[in-house]
């Protein structure tokens, strides 16, 4: 779940992408419309001879089938193993041979397909990639393949106490739905996975009417029309139902979940802020001071900087599409796991009760709008940036207006969301390993 | 697919090849370099697309550099110089890079320690006078060093003890490296680091930090003239240190055996073996072996088309994964590795088996020409890329400069590159791929629990072996 965690955090950067009035560089995004209905946002740059392409589906593992469990996963690892006319090899040579890169990732929310190509053989390049999104072979020697390496990467998270922690909190915080469990599936549901599952995964999770497109390189608007229509056309025009919304399941108090190794890794959480919300901004300063990965967090100063319980500690906002948590992250011997907890506890309430200092506000707001423009440095994280704006539905002037929106939070704000959404109380700490002087309460 | 477990591995991959070529339009063409009066190397990077510069100081000291017994002590003092100095407060660094809306960090290798921050480009002249300031004017109390050594300790156990990985991958270090410093871990053995203090970490400091030991390098929306500027004010009045050691290191005596060894721990759910040989790195002015090397890691493990993947997981299905890799930019003697996570099922032997049968088979069948051709297309391709992340390409500068690289091998090495033969791949692996230069690693699970004995009637007192004895 670590890996949950950080996709989650992914969303998070995304949810606030976009420049302000940058100093001295501008990044001008077009939406581009192609005959065939589909809507990209592009950034030209052609100072370097490549483009970046993102391809986005909302859905990701979360819309596996009933009893399907890891099969979104297996499909979208599958990808890259033959398409067309090509088997699993001379695909991987035709795209070598092009240097191109493909990349295909998945998780609870989306699927994203992340490609970058040379202007020198960009036709070839798109037409080999088409041949992977439309026409993936899944061949049963590739299937099986894959599925070996998945069964391998859940067994051995059955051993790492990053992902039982991430597991267990996730299935206490979200029981059955989609978010309360791996989505690599389970050893018996991949297993299980047959051809049929992997194709109907594919005619699920990768269809028009839930797809983002950005662009940033060498490419016009003109040229990029041309070649999405008949990259992207031919994918299905829609896929089941998105999960509902869910609130997590968390009630105060420690779940200690033993295992025999020298350091207790914490998640803690509990319900959070959702994107849309006018909290959202106040919430996300507030973080910052909180635990927001500065070494100048509260967390940082006062569990590392000045108690020396950690090596890292951190707050983060997770808004997921369907559920939106607080949560945290601590890892200290199990000797000293359980002072850790208590200074994290103590803060939380510190914050919750009289609130962060003017001073601290200022801080972070220097900090926010200062690192803005520094997001936007290079075609490809641009092209990651402008693709999120879509998928958080923000419109294309957001950019020229988020940093004022910051601006215009005041300690009052700050400090309201404070007393509202940090509860000491109700936050439930997961712990995984040999943690002395703690023990599980319900 | 890519699996968690590569990643593992290859975090104890340096990955070797900086790939650029050079063209009309090579990286090398953004990269303008100099030097101030106190022996100061400035290297600066140009890209203008976005107001954001990143600004590094690299030491050419590092774990390696180190006294036997303090071990660790580099990275210690890398975490100690945020402490503050005369005239910043402890953490002040930080709070104002990021009260600048920049972000900082430092690392510590065997050969270097690098600081950095990333921020506006105006912002740079600021960056510059905490940078310089401590260089030398760090001041320390004993209550951060015993604070920060216990967070130094909490960083060990999330990197190490609390990964069986990690602790196999510092055992095969250790085995590999009888006599140079490469064998002990940067983070430093857990015992050492215990014991690490004030005076440990100040003499280290007052050694190696100086400006004729440091590579200032920056990338991003600036121009060298602003730079040379800017340098020369806050970096320039520091003196060179005339007391500066030579970096001569012990070397390696000749490997007479074969060395093997198994790592069992209760947390390991995906056994595999690893095989690494030590190998000669890049030298300056002699970097052919090293770019046969590199070609012979892309060929034996680049991906689904490397040999390995083809032989072992494609064909004979005994292998999950396979690679090979290669740390070509090192001080002194490096190493080329090559592992297999086997199949659900293959014994390890019968893998390590497999993977010494296919590098020998590769030997005999000889340099596939259009996978080498391809290779090389992607080394040209990635020339283009790299220019879109100098931060990246910064980076690479700095490893390659304080691991013994000039700036004319950094932008000679893709052209290098490109001239690598078939048979001088060959003769790399026969030279390299020799097992009794060589470790062997076993990761395992617990040894498999004995069923237990019934007790036999009326057993002998058994005759217990009494411990060796250690003479004085």
């Amino acid at each position: 779940m670590i890996r949950a965690v950080f996709s989650a955090l992914i969303a998070v950067t995304l949810a606030l992408p976009a420049l302000t009035q940058p100093a001295r560089a501008e990044v001008e995004i077009q939406e581009v419309k192609t005959p065939g209905g589909l809507t990209a946002w592009l950034v030209e740059e052609h100072s370097i001879p490549f483009t970046a392409l993102e391809i986005w589906f909302r859905g990701g593992t979360s819309i596996d089938r009933p009893g399907k469990r890891g099969a979104i996963n297996l499909m979208t690892a599958t990808l890259e193993e033959g398409a067309g006319d090509l088997d699993a090899l001379a695909f991987t040579r035709a795209k070598e041979a092009l240097a191109a890169s493909f990349k295909y990732d998945v998780g609870d929310d989306t699927l994203s397909v992340s490609a970058k190509f040379l202007t020198e053989n960009r036709d070839q390049a798109v037409a080999l990639l088409r041949e992977s999104l439309i026409n993936p072979r899944f061949d049963q020697d590739a299937i099986d393949r894959v599925r070996g390496q998945v069964l391998s990467i859940i067994r051995s998270d059955q051993k790492d106490p990053n992902d039982i922690a991430g597991n267990a909190f996730n299935a206490m915080a979200f029981g059955d739905h989609p978010y309360g469990t791996d989505s690599n599936g389970t050893l018996d549901s991949v297993a299980a996975l047959t051809r049929d599952d992997i194709l109907q995964a594919h005619q699920d999770s990768m269809v028009r009417d839930r797809m983002y497109i950005g662009a940033v390189g060498d490419i016009t608007p003109e040229e990029l029309s041309a070649l999405l229509d008949d990259l992207l056309g031919d994918l299905p025009p829609s896929g089941p139902a998105l999960p509902e919304t869910i609130e997590p399941a968390l009630t105060g108090g420690v779940t200690v979940a033993p295992f025999d190794t020298p350091q207790s890794v914490a998640l803690f959480g509990h319900s959070g802020v959702a994107r849309d919300s006018e909290d959202f901004f106040p919430a996300y300063l507030l973080n910052t001071i909180l635990g927001g990965g500065g070494f100048e967090s509260r967390l940082m100063t006062e569990v590392r900087e000045k108690r020396g319980l950690t090596y890292g500690v951190y707050s983060f906002i997770v808004d997921k599409d369907h559920a939106d948590m607080w949560m945290g992250q601590v890892q200290s011997a199990n000797g000293r796991i359980a002072d850790a907890i208590d200074v994290i506890r103590q803060q939380w309430a510190e914050i919750a009760e009289n609130g962060v200092t003017e001073d601290e506000l200022i801080a972070a707001k220097k900090y926010m709008t200062g690192a803005y423009p520094l997001r936007f440095d290079g075609n490809g994280p641009i092209a990651n940036i402008i693709t999120g704006m879509q998928i958080e539905n923000m419109p294309l002037d957001y950019p020229a207006t988020r940093n004022d929106k910051v601006n215009a939070v005041t300690l009052e704000q700050v400090n309201d969301v404070a007393r509202r959404y940090l509860r000491p109380d109700a936050l439930r700490f997961v712990v995984v390993g040999q943690p002395e002087g703690l023990t599980s309460t319900n | 697919m890519r699996l968690k477990i590569l990643s593992r591995l290859a975090a104890a991959v340096i990955l070797a090849a900086p790939m650029m070529t050079t063209s009309a339009q090579a990286s090398n063409d953004l990269v303008t370099d100099f030097e101030l009066d106190n022996g100061m190397q400035v290297v600066v990077i140009e890209d203008h697309r976005a107001p954001v510069v990143v600004h590094m100081v690299w030491y050419r000291a590092g774990a390696a550099d180190e006294t036997p017994g303090v071990s660790g002590v580099a990275h210690f003092l890398e975490h100690l110089l945020f402490k503050g100095t005369d005239t910043m407060e402890p953490g002040e660094l930080s709070k104002t890079v990021a009260e600048n809306g920049g972000t900082d960090n430092a690392f510590t290798s065997h050969d270097y320690t690098a600081y950095f921050q990333r921020v506006a480009a105006d912002r740079l002249g600021l960056m510059m006078t905490m940078e310089a300031d401590r260089m030398k004017n760090v001041r320390l109390t004993e209550a951060d060093i015993l604070t920060e050594r216990e967070v130094i300790i909490e960083e060990r156990n999330q990197r190490t003890e609390n990964s069986p990985q990690a602790l196999f991958r510092e055992q095969t270090m250790a085995a590999q490296y009888l006599n140079h410093r490469y064998g002990v871990p940067v983070i430093g053995w857990r015992h050492e680091m215990e014991t690490l203090d004030l005076d440990d970490a100040l003499s280290y400091y007052r050694t190696f930090y100086s400006p004729n030991n440091a590579i200032l390098i920056v990338a991003g929306d600036v121009t060298p003239d602003e730079v040379r500027a800017l340098a020369q004010d806050h970096y320039g009045p520091i003196p060179a240190n005339p007391d500066l050691p030579e970096r001569i290191r012990p070397s390696e005596p000749a490997q007479t055996a074969e060395r093997r060894m198994i790592y069992r721990d209760p947390r390991v759910a995906q056994p595999y073996v690893t095989r690494s040989y030590l190998a000669p790195e890049r030298d300056p002015g002699d970097q052919d072996t090293a770019a046969a090397l590199v070609m012979l890691s892309e060929l034996l493990g680049g991906g689904q088309t490397g040999y390995l993947t083809q032989k072992l997981v494609f064909e004979q299905q005994v292998a999950l994964y396979t690679s090979a890799y290669y740390g070509g930019l090192s001080l002194d003697d490096t190493t080329f590795g090559t592992y297999i996570v086997p199949a659900e099922g293959v014994p390890l032997e019968e893998a390590e088996a497999a993977l010494d049968a296919a590098l020998a088979q590769f030997i005999a069948d000889g340099v596939d020409a259009e996978q080498l051709d391809r290779i090389k297309m992607q080394v040209r391709a990635s020339q283009i890329y790299e220019r879109d992340n100098v931060e990246a390409l910064a980076r690479r500068y700095g490893a390659a400069m304080t691991q013994g690289l000039t700036i004319a091998d950094i932008q000679a090495w893709p052209e290098i590159l490109q001239e690598v033969t078939e048979a001088e791949i060959l003769t790399a692996a026969r030279e390299v791929l020799n097992r009794n230069r060589a470790v062997t690693g076993y990761l395992m699970g617990p040894e498999p629990q004995p069923e237990p004995q019934p007790e036999p009637a009326a057993s002998p007192a058994p005759a217990t072996q009494a411990e060796p004895e250690v003479s004085q």
